[in-house]
Formats: structure tokens, C-alpha cells, sequence
């Protein structure tokens, strides 16, 4: 109860400080330069200069503590040693590329770049253009997407009851070793399977996503100017052609969106890996390998910083495309 | 004609097919959780969720009573009592682990010393011996038994209380509602200047949000954390709110600014004509015609919150007292790994509030989403 009330406390403080602040510097900033008198015409020239830096300052403020400062701190960290005290030059880096934990995850990290996105795009697009096409199409929608509003942790729970093992003979409780055990194989410990692991690990993500494709794709599928689908259904083509000749090609710039956010998403995976092996029996992914370093056992924030900058490094190309498409958009 | 139709059917056929299947695959694993955390402890372990609904054999031992229990009967000694559960039915027992169904239930089986035990078929026992029992431990007898189907919410009764998910169901919640509202009214003021105000600077910052879009949380986790240690924030709830504010906005910025862009451009010229301030013109037109944008933003904020296992991990400790929900399930992903009840009854609650969030406003989170979010974990 008491923190109930805390955190009501909070609330209305924060935002009663948030109003606070921009009430009363906009009203301050009038008192200063009042709009009428001898210098009204310059007066509200000034105020209109300030101004927006009074709507904006508290973003500003927290975007440059909370990101843009993490950032270069962490470019400082990993030029230093463990504790951060003495300069190591590119040492830490030098280390990344000798270690084998290090090359796992980014091979791995690979792995996943070139599974993922593009199986969940697929999926989406399948599940696009099929929910479009049946009368409880928006029914069957909700729950494929539904999987998006579930955390990457209940995802691992859901997903260890399919992966769940048993030694032959007992029941399988797993329904992945129940199908398996009755297609008459012997169980399989599917996460401790080396390198098809790493597949069963994907098999979350993919499930978590593909909603998010078929939501994104779908829209653009219904905005494809009918008359063209008429046209080549005239002209004599089949469905498959309708799909993928005259549709897919018309939404290319929608699915590379859907493509390069999924990808993002990839690169800084993490909580799956984390809950269901934690990097355990070879699929260790940059993530992970940079919790560990920081969190674990005797924490090395040289190392660790390292490992960061290198995600931020294969996130930054898809960071330059979406400022360049930001910009060309507001043209 | 009849011929096309023909095929028409078949396909119309095929796509309702390949859609149930589709939603069968991508449902089952939440299914198979939402059963499973109903069902008894012994079940889960015993039978996959899908047999639920069927009669459940398993084999199991329990102990006869011990000296302590016995009654002189006649000139015989005797322990009896009841062996069965309430609901299973008895198919065969046994006295070993080697034989555990030699016996069927009624039987009557001698033992060493004189000693006899036999076993009903509604489950009392009864161990019969011309001398004093002397022993500390009962014996063990194995039974096959029978269980018919049983669903329950005991288990969500244990998790909420002793497994302390209660708890860490307020904490998510203390956790998450400051760090939705907080930065929707930052982001709200930040936008508005970014998409109807002149200033220098005004790409640049834009740019900047875009940009910011995709940095990887990971990389602010420590020097955020040792900054909260400087300037003695420490690890506490005011850090992660301050933490999920400055990671949640460069999204919100980025979506009510790409919204607002598109509000008509002559309501706000003719209120500027008017003489309303920039103040008014936002508080009384931009904030009430942006509502969709803003209930966009606020769902995103709010699963995301909640469902996030790290920077709560990191920005709040991780003390009974303090544990949010993702990390609870996460302690017992490790310690409590085999207890299949607990781990699916916790989940459950976990994820019910983003479930009951999404099934609600799935109108505004597409939305949202087809405003062109990029952000991922």
C-alpha cells in the first residue's frame, strides 16, 4: 500500500513538475519580453527564439544524459582497462579479436542476422496476404501478433514446455520431443544440440516477430493501387504471379523497413539467450557476452564497452539509412 | 465457367486452411502455458498439457505407517490407513521398485517374519504382523493409480503469495507507470516544437532523434549506472524512470512528431492569427487532435516497460523487495527450473497485463506501428 501510494506520489509530482516547468518558463519567458509596449516587435522576435528551446530543453536534456553521453563514455571505457583507470590504447579490441567467446558470438550474431529477419519477413508476408483474404481475417491477426505483447522472458518459459527433455522412456511433457519420440526417434535435448541450437533459440524471435511483419506489410498490401492487380489478373496471370510479380515488387521499400527493424532487433538480442541457455553449449551472441563481462564474476568495463561499441558499430549503417530516409521524407 | 469456380472454391478453401494453421502454430505455445498453469503439479510432470483432458497413469510409492500407528488387533499387530488420493483409482501395487504392479488391488501378500500386507481397491491398507512393529520408518508400498483430469488455481494462489510475485507485480507497476507518463509529456512539448516551430537546428535535431532510435540500450547501462552512483541516485525507482524516460524518447519524439507534422496546417495558422500563444495552441488543439498518437506511444512505452528484463536488472538491484516481474521469472528459470507449476502459473501473471493491454488497444498499437516505428529491445 505504501508503495502504491509512492508511486501515485510520483506520478502526480512528475507531471505536476513537467506542467511546472513548461507553464511557467513560457510564462516567465512572456513577463521578460512582453508583446506589447515600445519594443513589442522585438520582444516577440526574442521570445519566439527562445521559445522552442523551452519546449524542447527537457527532451534535449535527457536525450544528451541518457544516449548521447552513454555513448561516448563507453568509446572512453573501452580505451581503458578494467576498472577504467589507465589507458590500454586498443587493447581491449585487440582482445576481441583473439577470443574465442568473442568470435562464437559474432559468428553466431551472424547466424541470426541471416535467419531471422529474413524468415520473419517471409512468415509475415505469408500471413499477410492470407489474413487479407478470410472473412475472420482480423481475428486470426490479434493472435499471431499477440506473441509481440509477451516479454522475451515469458517467451522463454513458454518455449522451454516445447523444448522440454525427458529420458527415453518416460513421457515426453515437451511437445517437440512428443512429436518426435512419436515419429519413433529418441528424445533430443534441442538446446544442448551444438549449432541447431542456436535455430531453436531463433525460433522464439521469429515467433515474436512475424506478427510485426504481417501488421507492417499487410497495410502496405491493401494500399497497392487496385487497378494494377485487375490488370495482370486480365492480362491472364495466376495467383502466384499476382503475389509476387506485380505485388511484392510494389511494397520492396515496406519490406525493407520491416527487414532492417527486425535486423536491429537481432543485433541487440539478448534476453532470449540470456533465460533459456545464457550463452551455454555454443550460443553465446554479443549481447550476452557483453552482460556477462560487465555483470559477472569480476566485471572488466574496458571489455565490456568494447563488446557494446562493436553492436553499435553493426547497428550504425542501418542508423545512416534511417536518417537518410528521415530527411528525404521531410523534403 | 463451372470450372473456374471450381478452383475458386478450392482456393478459398486452402487459404482458410493455411490461415488456421497458421494461427494454430503461432497460438499453441501460449495455449500449451495457459493449461499447463492450471494444471496439478504431479500432472505437469507426469503427462504432456495436451493430455489434460484425459485420465493421467502414473506409478508412484507411498509409506505405510510406522511403529507408532500400530493397533494390537486379537493377537495381531496391525498398521492400516489410506493410500490413495482423493479422486484415483487403484490399477495394481507392489512392494518393490523391481515389481511395483505385481499385485492387483484386494490381494493379500505375505511378507517376511510372518508380516502380511494387502491393499483394497478404494485404497486402505492394511499390514498385519504377530509381533510389535518395530520400525521408525513405514514401508514403502507402489502403487499404479489412475488420475482423472483435475485442473486448478492452487497454483496461482501459491505463486502470488509465498513465491512473492505479488510483490513483484507492484513493483512492475511502480516501475512502469511513471516511465509511460513521464516521457509522453516531455516527447508531447518536444514534438510540437519540432514540427510547428522555426528554429536553427531544427534538421539537426530531428536527425539526432532518428539516429538515437537505434543505439543499443546495452551500451548505456554502465556509465548510466555509475552516473545515478555520482550523483547519488544510487539504484532505486527513481533511476529506472529517469532511465526508461531518456531510452523511451527518442520513439515518442519521433512518433507524435511525424503525427503532428500532418495536423492541418490552417487550424494552427489561423490560432496563431488569432493571438493564441504557443502554449495554448498546444495545450488546447495539438495535445486533444494528437490523442492517437499519443495512446500509440503510451502502449508501446507501457509493454516495453514491463516487459523489459535488463535495465531493470541493472537500474534496480536485485533484492526480493525490488524484483519486477521479468526478473522473478528469471530467478526461477534458475533456481526452481523442474517446479513446471510455478514457473507456468508466474509466467502467466507476468504476461497477462501486456495480453489484457494488447487484446484492448491492438487498434493503436498497429497504429503506432504503421506510423513507422524502428525501435527493437
Amino acid at each position: 500500500m505504501e508503495q502504491l501510494a509512492f508511486a501515485t506520489g510520483t506520478i502526480v509530482a512528475g507531471v505536476f513538475a513537467c506542467v511546472a516547468w513548461f507553464w511557467g518558463s513560457n510564462w516567465l519567458l512572456d513577463a521578460v519580453f512582453p508583446a506589447r509596449g515600445p519594443q513589442a516587435g522585438a520582444n516577440i522576435l526574442r521570445a519566439n527564439m527562445i521559445r522552442p528551446w523551452l519546449f524542447i530543453g527537457p527532451a534535449v536534456g535527457f536525450l544528451a544524459v541518457y544516449l548521447v553521453y552513454p555513448v561516448l563514455n563507453s568509446v572512453w571505457r573501452s580505451l581503458h582497462d578494467a576498472a577504467g583507470h589507465d589507458w590500454v590504447g586498443l587493447e581491449n579490441y585487440a582482445w576481441l579479436v583473439r577470443d574465442a567467446k568473442f568470435r562464437e558470438a559474432i559468428w553466431n550474431n551472424m547466424l541470426w542476422l541471416a535467419v531471422v529477419p529474413a524468415l520473419a519477413t517471409l512468415f509475415g508476408l505469408l500471413a499477410a496476404q492470407i489474413t487479407d483474404r478470410i472473412r475472420w481475417g482480423n481475428v486470426a491477426k490479434s493472435f499471431i501478433f499477440m506473441p509481440m505483447a509477451i516479454s522475451f522472458v515469458g517467451a522463454g518459459v513458454i518455449w522451454k514446455f516445447i523444448y522440454d527433455y525427458r529420458p527415453e522412456g518416460q513421457a515426453q511433457i515437451g511437445l517437440l520431443n512428443a512429436i518426435w519420440t512419436g515419429l519413433g526417434q529418441a528424445p533430443e535435448t534441442w538446446l544442448t544440440l551444438p549449432f541447431w541450437n542456436n535455430f531453436f533459440l531463433m525460433a522464439v524471435l521469429i515467433w515474436i516477430q512475424t506478427g510485426f511483419a504481417m501488421v507492417i506489410l499487410s497495410a502496405a498490401l491493401r494500399g497497392i493501387p487496385e487497378e494494377t492487380i485487375e490488370a495482370a489478373i486480365l492480362d491472364g496471370a495466376n495467383p502466384w504471379q499476382v503475389f509476387f510479380r506485380i505485388k511484392v515488387p510494389q511494397i520492396w521499400g515496406t519490406i525493407a523497413v520491416v527487414w532492417t527493424t527486425i535486423t536491429i532487433v537481432v543485433l541487440k538480442v539478448f534476453d532470449i539467450v540470456f533465460v533459456m541457455t545464457n550463452g551455454q553449449w555454443g550460443t553465446q551472441v554479443l549481447a550476452n557476452l557483453m552482460y556477462d563481462w560487465m555483470f559477472r564474476g569480476a566485471p572488466d568495463y574496458g571489455r565490456g564497452s568494447a563488446i557494446a561499441l562493436v553492436i553499435m558499430a553493426l547497428v550504425t549503417p542501418i542508423m545512416v539509412w534511417n536518417i537518410r530516409n528521415a530527411r528525404k521524407e521531410m523534403r | 465457367m463451372g470450372g473456374i469456380a471450381g478452383t475458386k472454391a478450392r482456393l478459398v478453401w486452402a487459404v482458410n486452411l493455411a490461415a488456421l494453421m497458421l494461427v494454430v502454430l503461432w497460438t499453441i505455445p501460449t495455449f500449451g502455458l495457459l493449461v499447463s498453469s492450471f494444471r496439478d503439479r504431479d500432472q505437469i510432470a507426469a503427462s504432456g498439457w495436451w493430455r489434460t483432458p484425459f485420465t493421467a497413469e502414473s506409478t508412484g510409492f507411498v509409506r505405510a505407517g510406522t511403529a507408532a500407528d500400530q493397533q494390537p488387533e486379537g493377537d495381531l499387530f496391525v498398521i492400516s490407513g489410506m493410500v490413495l488420493a482423493p479422486g484415483q483409482t487403484l490399477l495394481a501395487w507392489g512392494t518393490s521398485a523391481r515389481a511395483p504392479g505385481a499385485f492387483a488391488p484386494g490381494e493379500t501378500v505375505a511378507l517376511k517374519d510372518g508380516q502380511a500386507l494387502s491393499v483394497a481397491a478404494d485404497g486402505h491398507y492394511r499390514l498385519t504382523a504377530p509381533q510389535a512393529f518395530t520400525e521408525t520408518r513405514g514401508m514403502r508400498i507402489f502403487l499404479t493409480t489412475t488420475t482423472p483430469p483435475r485442473l486448478t488455481t492452487d497454483n496461482y494462489a501459491r505463486v502470488i503469495g509465498a513465491e512473492g510475485l505479488g510483490r513483484a507485480f507492484l513493483n512492475t507497476f511502480t516501475v512502469t507507470i511513471p516511465a509511460t507518463v513521464i516521457p509522453i509529456l516531455i516527447a508531447a512539448f518536444a514534438a510540437y516544437a519540432l514540427a510547428w516551430m522555426q528554429f536553427p537546428g531544427r534538421a539537426l535535431l530531428i536527425a539526432a532523434v532518428v539516429g538515437l532510435l537505434v543505439v543499443p540500450l546495452q551500451l548505456a547501462l554502465i556509465p548510466l549506472l555509475k552516473l545515478h552512483n555520482d550523483i547519488g541516485l544510487g539504484k532505486g525507482y527513481m533511476g529506472i524512470w529517469l532511465a526508461h524516460t531518456g531510452f523511451g524518447l527518442p520513439l515518442a519524439i519521433y512518433l507524435l512528431r511525424n503525427y503532428m507534422v500532418g495536423l492541418p496546417r490552417e487550424i494552427i495558422e489561423s490560432a496563431r492569427v488569432d493571438g493564441a500563444t504557443e502554449f495554448q495552441i498546444f495545450r488546447r488543439i495539438i495535445l486533444p487532435l494528437s490523442f492517437p498518437a499519443l495512446a500509440s506511444f503510451a502502449i508501446f512505452q507501457f509493454l516495453w516497460v514491463w516487459n523489459d528484463l535488463l535495465v531493470a536488472t541493472v537500474f534496480l538491484g536485485n533484492s526480493q523487495a525490488q524484483l519486477v516481474m521479468t526478473g522473478v521469472l528469471r530467478e526461477l528459470l534458475g533456481s526452481r527450473g523442474g517446479d513446471w507449476e510455478i514457473l507456468a502459473a508466474s509466467a502467466f501473471v507476468s504476461i497477462a497485463v501486456p495480453l489484457l493491454v494488447f487484446f484492448a488497444m491492438q487498434k493503436y498499437l498497429v497504429r503506432g506501428l504503421l506510423a513507422g516505428s524502428v525501435k527493437g529491445g
